[in-house]
């Protein structure tokens, strides 16, 4: 199997990949980005906290024209992982108004986006509805 | 005397194509037709702010300079994405309210013309082997992988997510809203487009990002708009004429937002505006209910929709009804965009932000021709910039 990295550094692969937070020690706001201090309180320390995989689609767009070389169509979501909003795309749904649906449940799942020079796979993450 | 600002003159040019007009030539124009509707000349101008967002055109203020007098007045050259022409016009009001100058000029401009979509860039193919790079640490471009960055399917998320939490959208509602934009715009000489359109047209064209189809989108294109300020001291010393066609500003409000959850993961632009609407209202000492109309920033259909709630011209959660109620419709009980907002009349970013101030004091005096709201006393207008930045102005009528 060919080795597999992260396509962002927020996310962690392995038996159950997750997100990552940086979470601010002073007041608890949580950022997927290189930080320089809290943007919030000020705060300059944070720690790594697991974001849950589960959660639920509190806006969407299905995006049918975009920049070239970006493929379409796809679907960008706000996903709200228990108090915890993330950015990502649904994925393993049809890209569709009837398919997608406003407080849908999903999980985070992975796949490859690419393999580079090296053989390397980069290795993204998107939400996948649940349940029903 | 008070501590008011008026605006004595101000200009916005035909919103559309001008190939043969450049950067200088557009702002130019706006800044002498200001002018000449003040009555003043450059002479008079002690400070001059100036915006071009995404035209290169570097010190766009002193090239305006250049053209229309360089007197070596200070010039500021802002950059505030779409509230970049507010941003202009706020500077001036600050630098009087400073009690630095007594007449102020700012300036906006824009080429779009065919600019196509907006916050997105090509890909470029992947060679060699992965590196990270960015704030997130990514081995390749995230639009379209995590998430999208073009902005009718940012503020699609946006109009998407009030109808998570308050009921009543569809796709139908959002097209609606631009229904009644492209509508008034028949009336706006103008405007960068000025055809009615059926909802069928709308909800039939090219799809974008849903549910913001193209004519749910702002119209990208060339225009400009300027406005000259004065303090209240120095227009008393101005002819009866000049007094006459005055507009008050009776707020000038600037926001950026404030730090909420999910802020820094879909843009939050509605925080922002509703504090930009409250200090508004303090500032005027009047309420959304004393609107005669409103020209808010509809870059998208679905954005329109949340600045009824935004600018509290409804109850909070309520402008699926408000909208229903035919409220924002010229002939409703508070006008929004009888411009044509920016899904016709068009969105020349830098301009926009002084193309909607004049909108509303062109009916504040009594000259706004066939699209008139009668009796108009009383006008907003916002704009909001990714970023974020959020400009509202209020403007009253002079007293007679």
């Amino acid at each position: 199997m060919a080795d597999q990295i992260p396509f962002v550094d927020y996310l962690v692969l392995g038996d159950e990949p997750h997100l990552v937070a940086r979470e601010c020690v002073g007041c608890g706001a949580r950022y997927f980005d290189r930080r320089v201090a809290c943007a919030a309180c000020g705060t300059r320390d944070f720690a790594a906290v697991p974001v849950p995989r589960t959660g639920e689609v509190r806006a969407f767009t299905i995006v049918t024209f975009a920049a070239p070389g970006v493929p379409v169509p796809f679907v960008a979501a706000l996903v709200d992982c228990d108090g915890t909003s993330v950015r990502g795309n649904l994925v393993g749904v049809d890209p569709d108004p009837e398919h997608v649906h406003l407080g849908m449940k999903v999980a985070l799942t992975t796949y490859v986006t690419g393999t580079d020079a090296a053989g390397v796979d980069a290795v993204n993450y998107g939400f996948a509805p649940v349940g029903g | 005397m008070s501590d008011d600002l008026w605006i004595l003159g101000i200009h916005m040019t035909k919103f559309g194509k001008h190939p043969d007009l450049d950067l200088v030539d557009l702002a130019g124009q706006a800044a002498l037709a200001a002018l000449d509707d003040g009555g003043v000349d450059m002479r008079q101008v002690q400070v001059l702010a100036a915006g071009n967002l995404l035209g290169g055109a570097g010190s766009i203020g002193q090239a305006v300079q250049k053209q229309i007098g360089q007197t070596g007045i200070p010039v500021y050259n802002v950059a505030n994405a779409c509230a970049t022409g507010a941003t202009a016009l706020r500077t001036v009001c600050m630098a009087i309210k400073a009690g630095e100058a007594d007449t102020g000029l700012a300036v906006g401009v824009e080429k779009l013309s065919g600019a196509g979509l907006l916050g997105a860039r090509p890909r470029t193919e992947q060679e060699g082997e992965w590196k990270r790079s960015g704030r997130f640490g990514a081995v390749q471009p995230t639009d379209g992988f995590i998430g999208t960055e073009s902005m009718a399917g940012v503020f699609a998320q946006v109009g998407m997510e009030y109808g998570h939490r308050y009921g009543g959208t569809d796709f139908e509602l959002f097209a609606r809203i631009s229904e009644k934009n492209h509508a008034h715009s028949t009336l706006n000489p103008l405007a960068a487009y000025s055809k009615r359109m059926s909802l069928e047209q709308i909800m039939g064209d090219v799809m974008i990002a849903y549910p913001n189809t193209r004519p749910m989108c702002s119209a990208n294109c060339d225009g400009a708009a300027a406005a000259v300020v004065v303090s209240d001291a120095k227009l008393r010393t101005l002819d009866p004429d000049q007094r006459r066609r005055a507009v008050r500003i009776r707020a000038s409000v600037l926001t950026t937002d404030p730090w909420e959850e999910a802020c820094q993961v879909l843009p939050n632009v509605n925080t922002l505006t509703r504090n930009a609407a409250t200090q508004a209202y303090e500032q005027a000492g009047v309420g959304p209910d004393d609107l005669d109309l409103v020209e808010l920033h509809d870059c998208f259909a679905t954005a329109e929709l949340v600045h009824y709630d935004n600018l509290m011209l409804c109850e909070q959660g309520g402008a699926v009804d408000f909208f229903n109620s035919g409220a924002p419709w010229r002939d409703g009980r508070m006008p929004v965009n009888v411009s044509g907002g920016l899904q016709s009349k068009g969105h020349p970013i830098a301009a926009t932000g002084i193309a909607n101030v004049w909108e509303v004091a062109t009916h504040l005096r009594g000259e706004a021709g066939p699209r008139q709201i009668e009796g108009a006393r009383v006008g907003l207008a916002h704009v909001i910039g990714l970023g974020s930045a959020c400009g509202v102005h209020i403007l009253e009528k002079a007293a007679a």
